[in-house]
């Protein structure tokens, strides 16, 4: 099952790498990976989209615990959250097709954030379900290339999962 | 006053009460080296290569407790240290390492000596740290030995730039450290041991499986009055050796893949094991579907991720193996009160009887001289009051086997890494820690010659450290494989035509070299290597043909064991595992 782990680190050089090489060292697969500061400067948070069954899972949560520099560990998956990513999309129409993609981007809300005589580059924010339906249906209209920024997840206020 | 970060490495060394450090110089280690020539309180001991500081460094902590320490330099010297890195990472060992690194300014210019050791480290340290500012000197290595000693133990590096030992800064040594992000835990959990405790006093065929974090923790009294108290029989891995007395009439001697007969039958038969100190290593479980299929598991470790990686278990304690034990056996004694010699007494006869089926045994009336038979002279003669470092191979296991340890911390023996040349650096290590103990390493011809140039460190600091080299003209535990897997087909294991004689060997270097060929002749050898305070090599001619047995091929579970007598039957056997 897929899950969702966000992990709040020291904000040290070669924390990345500890975390990546945790992965790659004891052959956990890591889906997605986002980086970025927090409130506290020196604190930064990961969000890792991780799968595995229970065991591996537990065994991800407990050797990121055991790293030095890992302040907290969360399964976001556990709890009442919310997820984002965001995409760019560069899609390069037939002539026909160019107002169905902005109509598409339209009902996404999305936005245009760049165009050219060929291409419009679309960006998305959206839940993984909304990412891979907008996806789905740019495809057939010609997607050139996406960039994606790797899922980021906070928790829910005042809501505990039954 | 300010002072240089060179200065503030060797005070700081002082802080922590480090007396010996292992290492070998080179070019941006010199501001340190400089010092330490006239320093007197903090010794630099000269090894013959880096790998022989690490082990050294390793030995002197395994027979201590304390943080062993080695300081190289950059590029090769430091990446000659990894192996010896990994190896105390594996076994939990707290070491101390600094290296040295190029300038600041020239990271990551592929300056001459460079590696990027913190890096290549990463994965086999418990932590590294690269000094980027002298200021911070202090506080690191404050840190650093905090780190390597608390906790489950482990490696902890700590890169040194030339221009941070060069540069200056006020000496500030911090009393203490908090760091928000470390705190392991070392109380278990109340309910989960009182839960523990009444499993125990209602089980009918227990087992404590003990590992190497008994040693670590210090808990070897709390586990025998635990053992004792409740009557339960005592199996110890390989790192768990010495942390309950071989000799004792609970203990059932090793477990797994070379373990006793007696010791597999009381797992695999058992309701519950209690496991203090262990990691469930698939050289203790064999086949782990078939492993201990009958028992609960309570499982004791400070390390959470030890818990529930290899094997189910039913009561997990997070916790320091000492503390846990002191308040399991508070429980027991104060709320479990069980008449248990009336309780054990069906299955300590059971027990009783695989050890009378099946003893540890080898041709005792041979002329040729088995190896085992020098380890029982070994433990015979030192009465078991020695420290024992091992290599890797056949020499490691007939070691575990035959020797009785009795006491925590007199073996010496890469268990997890598996580290050929590993022993007699290690044994060099532990010979300075305790100068009038008798240290031994016990070699094999192929072991002996990865590191066989700290003869020059044993000689030129008068250790009496012993070696006693099983000879067998063989990469025995390799050929023994080959042997019983391969159809003999004996692939770059024979070292006959090559090797070397030991005992010129160690005359070349101004040690004493001793030989023994037949059975009459090994107890003379040994007597008259003890009674030598320099450093001996003794060559034992074996008999190559001597195998390791019991053996648990590898992916069977551990009771289908394969014995001396039956090889023509166990060829039968293996071939169906396969």
């Amino acid at each position: 099952m897929r899950h969702t782990i966000s992990v709040l680190v020291e904000n040290k050089f070669g924390v990345l790498s500890r975390i990546s090489g945790l992965f790659s060292g004891r052959g956990y697969n890591i889906e997605s990976l986002s980086v970025g500061e927090t409130i506290d400067p020196q604190v930064s948070v990961m969000t890792i989209v991780t799968a595995g069954d229970d065991w591996i899972i537990e065994q991800i949560t407990k050797q990121l615990n055991k790293l030095i520099d890992v302040i907290k560990v969360v399964d976001m998956t556990e709890l009442d959250h919310v997820e984002r990513e965001m995409v760019m999309i560069k899609v390069a129409p037939r002539q026909e097709d160019k107002a169905e993609v902005l109509r598409i981007t339209e009902i996404f809300r999305g936005r245009v954030v760049d165009s050219s005589q060929k291409t419009y580059t679309i960006e998305i924010t959206g839940d993984e379900k909304k990412i891979a339906a907008i996806l789905e249906l740019l495809k057939p209209m010609g997607i050139k290339e996406f960039v994606r920024t790797g899922k980021i997840a906070i928790s829910r206020e005042g809501i505990k999962k039954s | 006053m300010k002072i240089s970060g060179a200065e503030i490495f060797i005070e700081s060394l002082k802080k922590e009460g480090v007396k010996y450090l292992f290492g070998y110089p080179g070019g941006v280690v010199l501001n340190i080296f400089d010092l330490l020539h006239d320093e007197k309180d903090v010794q630099l001991i000269l090894t013959r290569h880096e790998q022989g500081a690490i082990h050294a460094a390793d030995g002197f902590a395994r027979a201590t407790g304390k943080a062993g320490v080695a300081l190289v330099t950059s590029g090769p010297g430091a990446t000659n240290t990894v192996t010896g890195i990994a190896t105390a990472s594996m076994d939990s060992i707290p070491l101390v390492v600094f290296s040295g690194q190029v300038p600041t300014m020239l990271i990551g210019n592929d300056a001459f000596q460079e590696a990027d050791i913190v890096g290549i480290t990463r994965p086999c340290t418990k932590y590294n740290y690269l000094v980027k500012d002298v200021k911070d000197l202090a506080e690191i290595i404050k840190e650093a030995f905090y780190i390597a000693t608390t906790g489950r133990p482990g490696p902890v590096l700590i890169d040194l730039p030339k221009d941070v030992t060069s540069g200056k800064a006020d000496f500030v040594w911090p009393e203490t450290v908090d760091m928000r992000t470390y705190k392991p835990t070392y109380e278990g959990n109340r309910y989960m041991i009182n839960q523990a405790a009444h499993m125990i006093a209602k089980a009918k065929k227990p087992v404590i499986v003990a590992g190497g974090g008994v040693i670590s923790s210090g808990a070897s009294k709390e586990l025998k009055e635990l053992a004792e108290h409740t009557d339960i029989p005592v199996t110890m891995t390989l790192m768990g050796l010495g942390a309950f007395p071989g000799s004792h009439k609970l203990s059932l001697g090793m477990p797994g893949m070379h373990g006793t007969y007696f010791a597999n039958k009381a797992i695999q038969e058992s309701d519950l094991l209690v496991a203090v100190g262990m990691r469930f290593d698939d050289r203790v479980t064999g086949k782990i579907s078939a492993f201990a299929p009958n028992a609960k598991i309570v499982h004791v470790d400070i390390d959470p991720t030890s818990i529930r990686k290899n094997v189910r278990v039913d009561v997990p304690i997070v916790g320091d193996v000492k503390k846990v034990l002191q308040s399991m056996n508070k429980v027991l004694r104060e709320e479990v009160k069980e008449q248990w010699g009336e309780v054990r007494k069906a299955w300590l006869k059971q027990i009783g009887a695989w050890k009378a089926e099946r003893p540890m045994s080898y041709d005792k009336d041979a002329d040729i001289i088995k190896p085992q038979y020098v380890i029982e002279k070994i433990h015979e003669l030192t009465k078991g009051d020695a420290i024992i470092a091992t290599e890797v191979g056949q020499n490691q296991m007939w070691t575990a086997q035959f020797y009785k340890f009795d006491k925590p911390r007199t073996l010496l023996s890469s268990g997890g890494l598996g580290t050929m040349g590993y022993g007699f650096p290690a044994a060099i290590g532990a010979q300075f820690a305790f100068p009038h103990k008798l240290v031994i390493d016990v070699a094999g011809d192929g072991s002996i010659q990865m590191n066989i140039q700290e003869l020059a460190t044993a000689v030129i600091n008068k250790l009496p450290v012993k070696v006693a080299i099983l000879n067998n003209r063989f990469l025995g535990m390799v050929r023994q494989w080959q042997e019983l897997f391969y159809q003999e087909r004996y692939a770059h294991t024979k070292l006959e035509e090559t090797c070397p004689d030991f005992v010129k060997i160690a005359e070349a270097y101004g040690a004493v070299g001793l030989r023994a060929t037949k059975r009459s002749e090994v107890e003379p050898v040994l007597k008259e290597a003890f009674s030598i305070k320099r450093p001996v090599f003794m060559d034992f001619v074996i008999d190559w043909k001597e195998k390791v047995y019991p053996m648990v091929p590898a992916g069977a579970a551990i009771d289908e064991m394969l014995f001396l007598e039956q090889t023509k039957k166990s060829e039968k056997k293996l071939k169906a595992v396969k």
